[in-house]
């Protein structure tokens, strides 16, 4: 029993061995390269299942993906104006060809993005040299991240490396400049403020003083309509009256008479002293007379 | 001994499968040593040598059987509803399998990593978590104008490509914070504040997811942007209250312009109802007079021709009527001037005051006699009119 169990224990053990000396598999994340005896003999960039011989081959990895340069605090470039900019990006990166990055940086990643970020810096900053804050900002941002990634790209091929994309994240005012930044953004929306302050005042009194305007024009237009019309009827009055008392001025004049003295003492308050001696009153004093 | 061991079993192959599988493969082992214990037991003792080597040969066979199950077993998996399974063989992709109970050659043949692609994944830039706690060195963007703006917004995306996911990139959701960063700092930069804070806000995160994609499908991620969403575009926070009071400087002038317009609202129609009145009496004061003089001629004309027809009589009727009405309602005093008193003393406002109809009824008494002294005009009664006049300028003082 214990010899049987042993064997197969040992036939096991053996395989597990032999194989791990024997097989390696490279992940579709990965990339290989085979050394024999310190020198790179073949170099795997699909992944599957590969031989070597034990001992005197061994076998190291490398990324095959997308790898990121982020760098952690933001570097400081000077524009053409000589104003300072707070410059943040990140680097997409891959190695293309194992050998050369092993030779160049040892397979090292920290080391291939310091080196990296050394030529990006440097040329970054001829970039911003030549430019304005505003064309690195807005309008020249493309342009900028494309020469570089052309430029890092060209000096990453030495070290097996692609630089696939280049990309400006934050480009910032330092916090000494962002402090006038916010008080001319201040004194802009006070001018703003007061503008809108002022013209509203001003529309309002346009308003008003047009409504007034119009109130004038009506009533005046109406006045002289009416005064038209009061004249008309007035004249058409006149005129019938007219006719109607020249057939007899005199007895007109004294109807008319009549009528007045009537409308004239009217009310209980109207005293009149009389004398009896006038002609309405001859019967009163001499029933007898004429 | 060493069948029973478990750690046996395990080197063949057994690493990879679940723990209650272990269990099984134990109570097996456990099961089979009894079977050849007892058996070993039941032998004379002569045989004892040879019944365990008989009995351990068969049972590594079965062993090895058992093994091979498990191993066999441990292909088995099982992608839930939403995810996929990629499965490598040898660290070579071969297959991507959907939801379901699969099987993939065991370990160390294929392997299988499952994704999950219908879960929403979301960025947030410029705030975690919660949209108070700003991460403001995200948040504060220069735009075109080179003002600068606090804005925070979230990326929701999803897996389009597992493969792609898993085997391109080695950070691939960082990847998203990246480009969401990079594009939106690029857009805003491009556009001037008032466009970004007000009217245009949808058009930038518009923008900025497309411009995310364009990225994204640059490092073959297998991502898909579905939204961007802007949690908030306002302008930093030393300068809000200034902001603040521009956008009520908007309203306050709205406000003017409708109190203006409230005016003008108040006073035009009141003119023009004012006017229409003007007009209106103008028409009523035309036709007032016109109908007034038509009526005073007709009247005229109608007596005209009733006087010439007798004038001498007519007119001396139509003086009488007229005094008689004048007289009957007027008060009146008659002064005999011939008496010869010529320094007459009349206390006429006294005499008004009697007059009005609130007077005492002393001057109702008087008024109710005078008619009736006119009518009758006799000439005593003259006489008597004038004693009754004394007498009440007497009751007077």
């Amino acid at each position: 029993m214990k010899s049987i169990s042993s064997i197969l224990a040992g036939i096991v053990v053996v395989l597990v061995l032999v194989g791990s000396q024997v097989i390696y598999i490279v992940d579709e994340r990965q990339q290989a390269l085979l050394f024999q005896l310190g020198e790179v003999v073949s170099v795997k960039t699909e992944p599957g299942l590969y031989f070597k011989i034990p001992i005197a081959q061994n076998v190291r990895y490398f990324e095959k993906r997308i790898l990121t340069m982020d760098a952690e605090e933001p570097e400081r470039f000077i524009t053409s104006e000589k104003k300072n900019v707070l410059v943040d990006l990140f680097v997409k990166w891959r190695i293309v060809d194992v050998t050369q990055y092993f030779i160049s940086v040892r397979g090292d990643e920290a080391l291939a993005q310091t080196r990296l970020s050394q030529t990006i810096n440097a040329s970054l900053r001829d970039e911003f040299g030549n430019r304005t804050v505003h064309d690195v900002i807005s309008g020249e941002r493309d342009l900028i991240m494309e020469i570089m990634r052309q430029k890092a790209d060209g000096d990453a091929r030495k070290i097996g490396v692609e630089v696939v994309d280049v990309r400006l994240k934050r480009v910032d005012l330092p916090r000494e400049v962002s402090a006038s930044v916010y008080s001319r953004m201040e004194a802009e929306r006070k001018r703003v403020a007061n503008e809108l302050r002022s013209t509203g005042a001003a529309e309002s009194e346009k308003i008003r003083a047009d409504a007034d305007r119009q109130r004038e024009v009506i009533m005046a237009e109406a006045y002289r309509d009416a005064q038209k019309t009061m004249g008309d009827g007035d004249s058409q009055a006149a005129a019938i009256y007219a006719s109607a008392f020249d057939q007899n001025a005199e007895f007109y004049s004294f109807y008319r008479s009549m009528d007045a003295y009537r409308q004239t003492f009217k009310s209980k308050g109207d005293l009149m002293v009389l004398d009896p001696s006038s002609d309405f009153f001859k019967y009163l004093k001499e029933p007898e007379s004429n | 001994m060493g069948l029973n061991d478990p750690q046996w079993g395990k080197k063949k192959g057994a690493d990879n499968s679940p723990p209650d599988l272990d269990d099984v493969l134990r109570n097996v082992n456990k099961k089979i040593s009894d079977i050849f214990g007892k058996k070993g037991g039941g032998g004379n003792g002569g045989s004892r040598d040879k019944g365990p080597k008989q009995g351990s040969a068969g049972g590594v066979v079965l062993l090895i059987v058992i093994m091979l199950v498990v191993w066999v077993a441990s292909g088995f998996y099982i992608v839930s509803e939403g995810h996929r399974g990629v499965v490598l063989r040898f660290g070579q992709y071969v297959d991507t399998t959907p939801a379901g109970l699969r099987w993939h050659y065991p370990f160390p043949v294929e392997q299988v990593e499952l994704v999950n692609v219908s879960q929403v994944r979301t960025v947030e830039i410029g705030y975690r978590n919660n949209v108070r706690s700003k991460v403001l060195k995200e948040a504060l963007m220069i735009t075109d104008d080179e003002n600068i703006v606090d804005i925070q917004f979230a990326v929701q995306y999803i897996l389009n490509n597992p493969e792609d996911y898993l085997f391109n990139n080695r950070t691939p959701d960082d990847a998203v914070l990246q480009a969401a960063e990079s594009a939106i700092r690029e857009v805003i930069g491009k556009s001037e504040m008032d466009y970004v804070l007000y009217e245009g806000r949808e058009d930038v995160a518009a923008e900025a997811t497309q411009l995310m994609q364009r990225i994204l499908d640059r490092y073959e991620i297998g991502i898909s942007i579905s939204r961007v969403t802007m949690q908030n575009a306002q302008p930093p926070e030393q300068v809000q209250a200034a902001f603040d009071d521009a956008v009520k400087a908007g309203q306050d002038r709205e406000r003017q312009k409708n109190e203006g317009e409230g005016y003008a609202n108040d006073v035009i129609p009141r003119a023009v109802g004012n006017a229409a009145r003007l007009i209106e009496q103008a028409e009523g004061h035309k036709a007032r007079v016109i109908a007034r003089a038509e009526g005073d001629a007709s009247r005229f004309e109608q007596i005209l021709v009733e006087y010439s027809k007798a004038p001498e009589v007519t007119r001396e009727r139509l003086y009488l009527d007229m005094m008689e009405e004048v007289l009957s309602h007027a008060s009146k005093i008659m002064i005999d001037q011939e008496g010869g008193n010529n320094l007459l003393y009349l206390p006429l406002d006294r005499l008004m005051q009697m007059s009005e109809p609130s007077a005492a009824p002393a001057v109702s008494n008087m008024q109710q006699q005078q008619p009736s002294m006119v009518q009758e005009a006799k000439p005593d009664t003259a006489i008597r009119g004038r004693e009754s006049f004394r007498g009440r300028e007497r009751e007077i003082r």
